[in-house]
């Protein structure tokens, strides 16, 4: 692997840049991996990169339809932060967000994250009692987290509308400092050249079409360039993972919506952190480009587009015009959808399935650009044991059977 | 956002209506006798089709009544609206949709970054 540092870029420049090596190799399929990882996304590329990194397995192929990092992983608002409610969340996002700390050294690959602090805002007495709950929650885990008031989130984020008169007047909100954004594209990036670089095979443009069994065990998968066997296999699609469940016969609680994000034109810097609010519902960072990135919900019913509808985005405009009159004629630039897996809980479901060999990582929703590292760590825990890491032991499908569910639905502040 | 024709009021706009999610679950007869498996796929366990997908809608800023719809989730067709209670139309959901399941329209491109 070609090493990237100050001086392979002086000496790149002095060549004019003609002698940059291929980040990864485009090989063909093998015949038969130890471990086949379906998905090429974040969650997929990560768990390639720790199976070969930390349990040295590294006959290893990630299969993806598309291109890397074109579902989810490229297309979300790059929140990141572990401000979560329970103690199974706070130590699973907590995790994440401590390898994310690490992880532009560790993959000699700037993911630019930025802890810049994410803001979650209160509107209401409910709202209130809700982050002092979660506040004090997540100091119990020792992970950083703070109430403001009024007069220190002004204070904080000086374009913010703190009149007592709006519909929704901001009473105060939470803080987590550690928290912020991260390139999304590179996080995909720098995973797959982490695992190319040890020998994973990422295979692009292939589609799996049928997965393989024997005897209740997994042998290997259909795919649009032919059977190709595994030992393991690792489903990780996000919006289709009920699809693949299909084509192993067993079923999930998940349900696929399109979620939607906009960017506005660039202006000069005036938001230096991400600003939530659930109540309103809108949420809001501004990217080094300049541009303001924002999301909101779901749309009302199940879908496959990957546009989204209009009015969701009408909603979520009044809500930012609300909190942040400055941004009134700010003009919009490009909108997109991405497929969200949500489950009931609002918890991901990162463990075996009743297929022997066959596990899933899913359910992440719309909240699971920030859970990337962590959960490629223990799912790769996971399918190199064969059993689940304690960290994601209690992610399991199984939850909906015994009823430990880990319901994280207001009590993560807001989706992201 | 869909032009929802509700098969009391006519067509009207998405954002009268909110969707109730998978149609025909059928609530257990006898809830006492079932087992956390029958429970958990009772209570959980939902199909998520891409294709042809079967949900409730409730006209909620309007006739206030729930009615069955046959949707492609792939393309958001709209095949059929039916009655609560009744079965599918058979020749709707026989028919192929017009947009193949796995082709997106074409207006979805690479334009999907930060
Ligand atoms: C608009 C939007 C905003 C979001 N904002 C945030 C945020 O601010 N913070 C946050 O933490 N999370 C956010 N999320 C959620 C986050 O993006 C996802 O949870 C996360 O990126 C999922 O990663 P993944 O690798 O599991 O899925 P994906 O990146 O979707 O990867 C799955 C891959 O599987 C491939 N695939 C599917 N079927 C097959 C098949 N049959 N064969 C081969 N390959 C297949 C797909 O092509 C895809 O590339 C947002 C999501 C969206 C859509
Ligand atoms: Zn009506």
């Amino acid at each position: 692997m070609q090493k990237y540092s100050i001086f392979s870029l002086i000496k790149n420049a002095l060549a004019y840049h003609e002698g940059w090596e291929k980040v990864w190799r485009s090989p063909e399929p093998k015949s038969e991996y130890d471990v086949v990882i379906i998905g090429g996304g974040g969650h997929g590329l990560a768990t390639a990169f720790y199976l070969a990194k930390e349990h040295g397995i590294t006959n290893v192929a990630v299969i993806e339809k598309g291109w890397l990092g074109g579902g989810n992983t490229g297309r979300n608002t790059t929140i990141i932060r572990s401000n979560y409610l329970w103690d199974e969340s706070a130590a699973m996002y907590e995790k994440s967000l401590q390898l994310y700390e690490g992880l532009s050294q560790e993959l000699n690959f700037n993911i630019m994250l930025s802890q810049r602090g994410v803001l979650n805002l209160a509107h209401n007495l409910s709202d209130l009692r809700e982050i002092e709950r979660r506040v004090s929650a997540n100091r119990l885990n020792g992970i950083d987290s703070e109430i403001l008031n009024t007069q220190e989130i002004k204070e904080f984020v000086p374009i913010i509308n703190d009149s007592p008169n709006s519909r929704y007047p901001v009473l105060g909100g939470s803080l987590q400092r550690r928290a912020g954004t991260a390139r999304h594209d590179a996080v995909a990036w720098g995973f797959a050249r982490g695992a190319d670089t040890r020998g994973v095979d990422i295979i692009q443009q292939c589609e799996v079409t049928g997965i393989r069994q024997s005897r209740g065990k997994v042998t290997g998968v259909e795919t649009t360039k032919g059977l190709i066997k595994a030992k393991k296999v690792g489903v990780v699609v996000a919006g289709h993972s009920s699809m693949l469940a299909d084509m192993a016969g067993f079923r999930l609680p998940v349900n696929s919506y399109p979620l939607q994000a906009l960017v506005s034109e660039p202006v000069k810097p005036v938001l230096d952190t991400v600003v939530m609010s659930n109540t309103v519902h809108v949420y809001v960072s501004q990217s080094d480009k300049g541009e303001m990135v924002l999301g909101a919900g779901i749309d009302g019913a199940h879908g496959y587009t990957q546009r989204g509808s209009l009015h969701v985005i009408e909603g979520q405009l009044g809500a930012l015009c609300e909190l942040f009159p400055i941004f009134s004629r700010l003009r919009m630039m490009r909108q997109w959808g991405g497929i969200v897996d949500t489950c009931p809980d609002a918890s991901p479901i990162v463990g075996k399935t009743p297929i022997g060999g066959l596990f899933i990582n899913c359910g992440w929703g719309t909240g699971g650009f920030k859970g990337t590292p962590g959960s490629g760590w223990a799912f790769a825990h996971t399918l190199a044991t064969g059993e689940p890491h304690e960290l994601n032991a209690p992610f399991n499908l199984d939850r909906f059977t015994t009823g430990a569910l880990i319901d994280e639905h207001g009590a993560a502040a807001v989706a992201h | 956002m869909l032009l929802i024709p509700c098969p009391f009021c006519g067509e009207r706009e998405e954002s009268e209506f909110h969707q109730g999610g998978e149609a025909h679950i059928v609530r257990p007869k006898d809830p006492d006798e079932l087992s956390d498996a029958e429970w958990a796929d009772y209570l959980f366990l939902r199909k998520n089709t891409k294709g042809l997908f079967l949900e409730r809608w409730v006209h909620l800023h309007g006739c206030r009544r729930w009615f069955n719809m046959a949707r492609n989730t792939a393309t958001n067709e709209i095949i059929a609206v039916y009655k609560m209670g009744a079965q599918p139309p058979k020749a709707a959901i026989n028919k192929p949709p017009k947009t193949a399941v796995d082709k997106p329209p074409k207006a979805v491109g690479k334009g999907a970054k930060k």
